[in-house]
């Protein structure tokens, strides 16, 4: 019997959502005017949890992680991302 | 992406962006060296995995830069030089706690990178007033105010004479990475203090966390410098501040905290002499 088998080893490996879904948390949720957007990417480079995802020249959000917190309409240059309330 | 989506941090806490500019420059092989701190809750492993990317070590509070002294040395041994140890410890763990084993660390100019993110409270256990918590400012133990300033951390590794030590703010990213990538190619003792704001504990709303850190550095409360071998230089916007016009006055920055909501006028007046006053030594220690 290797040591492996008997012995757990609390080892822990990369992972999204170690917090669970965060995406729950979200009392407002980030909606990206493609109309308004310039694709300058102020939010993806400042969002604090990495939900901006850069998609076709622009940017669209992760909501499963996204925990709402308004960062990226304030950055946005043009205030092409509006928060709108999850009801 | 170095740090991953879905961690515990709090709505527009900067910590996990800060973590993911930093390990976007150091690389896969980085070992971070955490004491308990917020990030402690941020990289632990509730639901079966972890954010961080690379190997983390977590610690006692005052043990950290002693770890990553051996950490360091370990990976000497093993011939492993281009490896980065890195010490993420809160302002806590750097200025009260852990300080002495951060300034024998620096005395023995061990090989590791301490990166102190400042939240100028201890934010974990739920708002208690540290020695870098600034003046005038609500805690949970400072009920009407801090009344003491706050320590001037990074003159004092200065002081020790490590090769490099640098402040930063979230708001500037480009001259934080820029920063890091200066202290990853340096071997010794590197230090660099980043102010990280914190919602809940600032009292601000969560989208402002940009903004905040902007303001303070663009009012002087923040100034970013880098001091490379005795050598001090001012960097990013702050090489036009020293001109007392160009910054703005403080209550620009208070304004949108409530954890400053109590100052009077007269401190008010106090923390901006404070600030004109720091920036004059500055300015004798551009001059040298």
């Amino acid at each position: 019997m290797s040591l492996l088998e008997y012995q757990y080893f609390p080892v822990t490996r990369p992972g999204k959502g170690a917090g669970g879904k965060t995406g729950l948390w979200r009392v407002y949720r980030p909606v990206v005017n493609y109309q308004k957007c310039v694709g300058c990417r102020a939010c993806f480079m400042f969002c604090p949890e990495n939900t901006i995802l850069l998609w076709q020249d622009k940017v669209r959000v992760d909501y499963d992680y996204c925990k709402g917190c308004g960062v990226c309409a304030n950055v946005c240059p043009v205030k092409a991302i509006e928060m709108v309330s999850e009801q | 992406m170095m740090f991953l989506r879905g961690n515990a941090a709090c709505p527009g806490c900067p910590i996990p962006k800060e973590l993911d500019a930093l390990l976007e420059v150091t690389g896969k092989k980085t070992v971070l060296v955490v004491p308990a701190s917020c990030t402690s809750v941020i990289l632990g492993d509730t639901q079966g995995g972890q954010p961080s990317t690379v190997p983390v070590i977590h610690s006692a509070f005052a043990a950290a830069p002693a770890i990553a002294s051996g950490v360091a040395a370990s990976l000497r041994m093993r011939g492993e030089e281009d490896a980065t140890v890195v010490v993420w410890a809160g302002d806590g763990g750097t200025g009260d706690i852990g300080f002495a084993s951060l300034s024998g660390a620096a005395e023995r100019n061990e090989n590791i990178l301490y990166v102190c993110y400042d939240n100028e409270a201890y934010m974990n256990t739920g708002i208690q007033r540290s020695g870098l918590t600034p003046y005038g400012a609500w805690t949970t133990t400072t009920p009407s105010g801090k009344k003491e300033f706050k320590k001037p951390l990074p003159l004092i590794v200065a002081e020790h004479r490590v090769p490099y030590v640098a402040t930063a703010s979230i708001a500037y990213l480009n001259d934080y990475q820029s920063k890091v990538r200066k202290a990853k190619s340096i071997k010794g003792f590197r230090y660099i203090h980043l102010l990280s704001p914190c919602p809940p504990g600032w009292r601000f709303d969560a989208g402002l966390t940009v903004e905040i850190a902007k303001l303070a550095v663009e009012t002087g409360v923040w100034p970013l410098y880098e001091i490379e071998n005795g050598e001090f230089r001012l960097t990013s916007i702050s090489k036009v501040l020293v001109d007392k016009s160009k910054r703005k006055p403080v209550e620009a920055y208070l304004r949108y905290q409530g954890r400053f909501s109590k100052m009077t006028p007269e401190e008010v007046k106090a923390l901006q002499d404070y600030v004109d006053k720091m920036w004059e030594e500055i300015r004798e220690m551009t001059k040298k």
